[in-house]
């Protein structure tokens, strides 16, 4: 792999005050590559997301996005927190999608999409509707443009939501627990739009416990476990040949949570 | 001693002169106080705190001292720091400045009151601090505080009559003089109570038409 990654994780840590959330965490994703991070509630996943988005602030290590230092300048082996401005310049090319969608109630579908367009990057009105519109007919939504969020199921808020980061033409999307708040039966359709979005060559990385997607879309799935990497390679590797016992544990528990019939038409012992 | 409404229509054209100069300083001492809470309250939450510090003083006393003591300070005690204030100019910025300390309050609740993933998402989106005060908060949070801030507005109705002691020449002024030449302080004091809440009625009126107005874009987001 010759190419620079385009997000390199190094060394990182993040502590809420005495709390170590992330201990050490490298991690390097190339560009086009799907990476699933996978792993128990409380281990610090979703953690390190943010921190990749720089929602938080890591402690300590390093994050570059693109080759360029998020939310940090080193001087003379000190770093230093950057201005709000300049943050929000390394990572304008990072898309980010939300557990609960974070949509803005008040706003349309579509002004959902647009607004960012015009406040952000400057682009005039019709102009932002149109690349809206656009948006939201690529994640099949363009029939509800008009919609306010409560008025979509939590699957169309959901794509809304990836409309929206992608219209702001990003070169790399993250996803934190992106179908975790939705009814089973609306999570396909947002598994869709993602997959064909890494089917398009988006460089990805998702949070997320649906296995089945990790194992037939990422090209990397890490586990991750009280703050460290625990295990990480092919869905292959990590699914099928990792001896880590805490991965075992893990997917055992998914196996057994979605095995609803034995196959067996004989009645339940009981 | 008997009750004689006529001492009113008598002096029709002084009291008129008194309630249009209250209504005056009311609006005034309102818009200005509104556009003084909006700014404290955005400067507390979007600075750091030593920019704050300041702000949260000035709202602590302008709520922690009586607004007639406020007036005093402002009037007779401004010559000694250079302000030297007409009455009318100092009881409308002492009715801003009173206003706008719990004008401010109202505002940071509602800044508070609108989820904080909304925020980021606007921010992982690139769009600027003050955007997203103005597309983002704003809107969300006026149908929330509406209530509140209609009813601040009647309670600034009432101490518009404070400025009397300052010998501007507003409604109680008027009336109170009128009182104690002719001693028919029955009339004199009822009428001014009954204009007073008149003003509560008018006020709370328009806020409820304004909510409901509000309340359609209410439904229309979560219904």
């Amino acid at each position: 792999m010759a190419e620079r990654p385009i997000i390199d994780v190094r060394g990182v840590w993040k502590r809420f005050g005495d709390v170590e959330v992330l201990k050490g965490i490298d991690l390097a994703i190339a560009k086009s590559e799907v990476t699933c991070i996978i792993g128990p509630s409380g281990s610090g996943k979703s953690t390190l997301l943010r921190c990749i988005a720089f929602l938080e602030e890591y402690s300590e290590g390093e994050i570059y996005i693109e080759g360029e230092l998020l939310g940090f300048s080193l001087e003379n082996g000190k770093r230093r927190r950057v201005s709000d401005a300049e943050v929000a310049r390394v990572r304008r090319n990072v898309g980010f999608v939300f557990q609960q969608f974070n949509l803005w109630p008040h706003m349309t579908a579509l002004e959902n999409v647009a607004a960012p367009l015009k406040l952000a990057r400057g682009i005039a009105r019709e102009d932002a509707e149109k690349r809206a519109r656009r948006m939201l007919e690529k994640v099949g939504l363009s029939h509800r443009a008009e919609a306010y969020p409560s008025q979509l199921s939590g699957g169309q808020q959901q794509r809304v939501g990836i409309a929206r980061a992608l219209a702001m033409e990003p070169h790399i999307m993250l996803f934190d627990e992106p179908t975790s708040a939705l009814d089973p039966e609306l999570v396909g359709e947002v598994l869709q739009v993602m997959r064909d979005l890494a089917g398009e060559g988006m460089t990805m990385a998702v949070v997320t416990h649906e296995m089945g997607f990790a194992a037939q879309v990422a090209d990397t799935v890490v586990f991750i476990d009280h703050g460290v990497i625990a295990a990480s390679g092919s869905p292959q590797q990590v699914f099928r040949h990792e001896e880590n016992p805490r991965l075992r544990q893990f997917l055992q528990n998914y196996f057994e949570r979605n095995v609803f019939w034995q196959g067996s038409d004989a009645a339940p012992a009981s | 001693m008997t009750f004689n409404p006529a001492i009113l229509t008598d002096n029709w054209r002084e009291i008129f002169d008194g309630m249009v100069l209250t209504i005056l300083i009311w609006i005034a001492g309102t818009a200005i106080g509104l556009v003084i809470g909006l700014a404290v309250a955005v400067i507390q939450l979007f600075t750091n705190r030593w920019v704050a510090a300041p702000l949260t003083l000035y709202v602590a006393v302008m709520r922690g001292t009586p607004f007639l003591i406020q007036l005093f300070v402002i009037y007779y005690g401004g010559p000694f720091f250079g302000l030297d204030l007409t009455p009318l100019v100092a009881g409308v910025a002492g009715l801003a400045l009173y206003g706008g300390a719990y004008f401010s309050e109202i505002f940071r609740a509602g800044f508070l009151s609108v989820p904080p993933g909304q925020i980021e998402a606007a921010r992982m989106m690139g769009i600027g601090r003050l955007d997203i005060v103005r597309h983002v908060q704003l809107p969300q949070m006026l149908v929330i505080i509406l209530p509140a801030l209609a009813n601040m507005t009647v309670l600034l109705s009432k101490e518009t009559a404070v400025l009397s002691v300052i010998t501007v020449n507003e409604l109680t002024s008027v009336v109170q003089s009128i009182g104690s030449t002719t001693f028919a302080f029955a009339e004199t004091l009822l009428f001014l109570a009954l204009v007073y809440w008149a003003f509560l009625e008018i006020v709370t009126a328009a806020a409820r038409r304004l909510e409901k107005r509000v309340g359609r874009f209410m439904l229309r987001t979560q219904g």
